[in-house]
């Protein structure tokens, strides 16, 4: 009997009680959204900044790498999109576009139309992410609704930059990923 | 060793133990915070409650139901019955790819299979990815919690073992200075790493798809770059629907570390073109746990460590004195299961405060399952269930302190509680300072649900 059929067939012989799966109520918050989710992303050592804000950082930087997916800040782009990921090892900034966001915890979803690669957001030093204040969830109930029936080959929810408090307990962020999440609300 | 003699150990260095309960309780803590921001957050635990029964009794379809759509959307699905079957077939893909050195992301059920040590033995560098598991796994240990792998260590350690391993700085302790070194070091091996092997957090029979959380991005920085994934899924980690992912993800983080969600949570459905995804459904012990029906929903768990936290026996006798792969009140139920010789002393490592179980995001009763493997133990072992008694007894009169502490406590025990309860080894926690002070409403529930 193969690996397959020992483990079903182990199941199968069990009497198990039936148990009903149930319907999740659709939650949902109080509260400003933009608010919310601004509050969100900063708890998460994120930041919101808006278009304006955002231009200012970026030009006060002067990157020499960066990559940008988003068709509103195409311009600031220095380098294309490479075939191979292994090319992102020294990129500086990566901007894309969200499809949406959840104002309960920040996180952004992004599925491979947004990444381009998919190494993309966790390669890059910095990480910017243009997203529509219109386009704010409530809560992941309703995250997920909107994705219900999306084939997404790869998705992510993205809620802040890579960090770790594996050293006494200590927060640092920019432990394996992105050093920072900036999300411009447009 | 039993579960009171590497206690004892622990509490050695009192200061370290001190700040390690400390600690853990500021975790527990910030969980208590951000769950009363959630109105629906009760609510939410016993749908994931309710979905995970179902799940179980429905398990053998699920996993066809996940098996058929994984494998339409071109994931290559795998078989293991028991540990050995599951490092057999890491190890034959990591070969067919010519592979010798692989990193790998957090993930206990490649622990419980004790995947590390058999891929070195057949030449393979394995490299563990997160910063704790790096850490533990440069001083040879294993992580002693489930979240937090490396919390029994002080940063003195670490910034010794760094200056060793990685050429830091002597003596610099400085946190954020050592993660950058870790940084440094770790993104080498993600841009060298030719496959790449994560654990799952959750599997979704509807779509095919799988979900691995972390907050440092190491699952996917190895994932995205590597040709090869490797996904080691344990078989009771299926969710019915894409839905269902919106009430764990709410629950997960939040009760792990007090966050409202962690940072990455990816959803793999597809292999990127050219690119190829395998996952191993691993059983080793859980179907026979299916079938114990008290132990039943034990298999329940998302891993999420809440119930570490809280727990007054783990905080102040840390992981390793627990000496199985998940440590704490689930580890001394789900041990029991796989051996239960070798893990007798678990199920009296606990005061049956009930803490546990009011903190588990998806309700299981993990001091009543404590009180039931107490049953089994005297059962089978009633020799030494009687010496733990002896110890207990021992303590709790021969200390002035934890007598005191504990009186009223025990006194309403001794009452009306079964002996398996008054005969908890209390003493060694009494060793050298109070005992648990916190659940006393916990405590009160349980003994109320329990006094008829
Ligand atoms: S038993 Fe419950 S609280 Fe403990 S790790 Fe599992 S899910 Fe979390």
């Amino acid at each position: 009997m193969s690996s397959r059929e020992k483990i079903l067939s182990a199941i199968r012989s069990l009497t198990l009680e039936a148990k009903v799966l149930p319907e999740i109520p659709n939650f949902s918050n109080s509260g400003d959204l933009v608010e919310r989710f601004t509050q969100a992303i900063s708890g998460n050592k994120g930041e919101v900044l808006s278009k304006g804000e955002f231009e200012e950082w970026f030009s006060a930087a002067g990157f020499s790498k960066v990559i940008s997916l988003s068709a509103q800040f195409s311009e600031l782009a220095t380098l294309s999109l490479p075939e191979d990921p292994h090319a992102l090892k020294t990129l500086e900034v990566a901007i894309l576009e969200g499809q949406f966001g959840v104002a309960e915890n920040g996180a952004i979803w992004l599925e491979d139309t947004q990444l381009g690669l998919r190494a993309l957001p966790f390669a890059t030093e910095h990480l910017v992410i243009v997203l529509d204040r219109n386009l704010l969830e409530d809560t992941m109930h309703q995250g997920y609704e909107k994705i219900a029936a999306t084939h997404s080959g790869f998705g992510l929810f993205l809620a802040g930059p890579s960090k770790t408090a594996d050293i006494e307990q200590s927060l640092v962020i920019g432990a394996q990923g992105a050093k920072s999440l900036r999300v411009v609300l447009v | 060793m039993t579960h009171p003699e590497s206690a004892a150990e622990f509490l050695k260095d009192s200061q370290k133990a001190k700040w390690h309960d400390e600690t853990l309780w500021f975790v527990r803590d910030k969980r208590d915070k951000v769950s009363k921001g959630i109105p629906e957050w009760e609510q939410l635990r016993e749908l994931a409650s309710s979905i995970k029964d179902n799940v179980l009794a429905n398990l053998a379809d699920y996993l066809e139901e996940f098996e058929r759509n994984a494998t339409k959307n071109g994931i290559i699905v795998h078989w293991a019955t028991d540990s050995e079957a599951h490092n057999k077939l890491v190890l034959e893909i990591l070969q067919k790819q010519d592979c010798t050195a692989v990193v790998k992301s957090k993930s206990i059920l490649t622990e419980e299979c004790h995947l590390n040590s058999y891929l070195e033995k057949h030449s393979v560098e394995v490299v563990d990815t997160d910063l704790g598991e790096r850490i533990v796994q440069f001083l040879k240990q294993p992580p002693s919690h489930i979240v937090l792998p490396a919390i029994h260590l002080k940063k003195g350690e670490i910034s010794e073992l760094f200056h060793e391993k990685l050429h830091t700085e002597k003596g610099n302790e400085d946190p954020t200075y050592l993660t950058q070194a870790a940084r440094v070091h770790l993104r080498e091996k993600f841009f060298a790493a030719k496959v790449a092997i994560t654990g799952v957090n959750f599997g979704i029979a509807e779509t095919g798809e799988f979900v691995v959380c972390t907050n440092e991005g190491n699952a996917d920085m190895g994932v995205h770059l590597a040709q090869v994934h490797i996904a080691c899924m344990g078989i009771e980690k299926i969710l019915p629907r894409r839905k269902d992912l919106g009430v764990f993800l709410r629950l997960l983080a939040r009760s792990a570390t007090g966050q409202p969600i962690t940072n990455y949570n990816s959803h793999f459905r597809n292999p990127s073109p050219g690119k190829e995804i395998h996952i191993i459904l691993v059983d080793n012990g859980r179907t026979a746990q299916l079938a114990r029906e008290k132990f039943r929903n034990s298999l329940k768990c998302i891993r999420c460590g809440a119930c570490m936290n809280t727990c007054p026996i783990y905080r102040r006798s840390g992981g390793f004195s627990y000496n199985s792969t998940v440590p704490g009140p689930i580890g001394s139920i789900l041990s029991p299961g796989l051996d239960l010789k070798k893990h007798s002393s678990l199920p009296f490592a606990s005061t049956l405060c009930g803490s546990c179980t009011d903190v588990c995001p998806v309700k299981i009763n993990i001091h009543e399952q404590l009180y039931e493997w107490r049953q089994e133990v005297t059962k089978t072992q009633g020799d030494f269930a009687k010496g733990l008694s002896m110890k207990l007894a021992n303590g709790i009169f021969k200390s002035p302190l934890a007598y005191k502490i504990s009186g009223s406590l025990m006194r309403n025990a001794l009452k009306s509680l079964p002996n398996s309860l008054i005969y908890h080894p209390l003493n060694i926690w009494g060793k050298n300072r109070n005992l648990p002070d916190a659940p006393k409403e916990s405590f009160q529930q349980w003994y109320r649900k329990n006094r008829s």
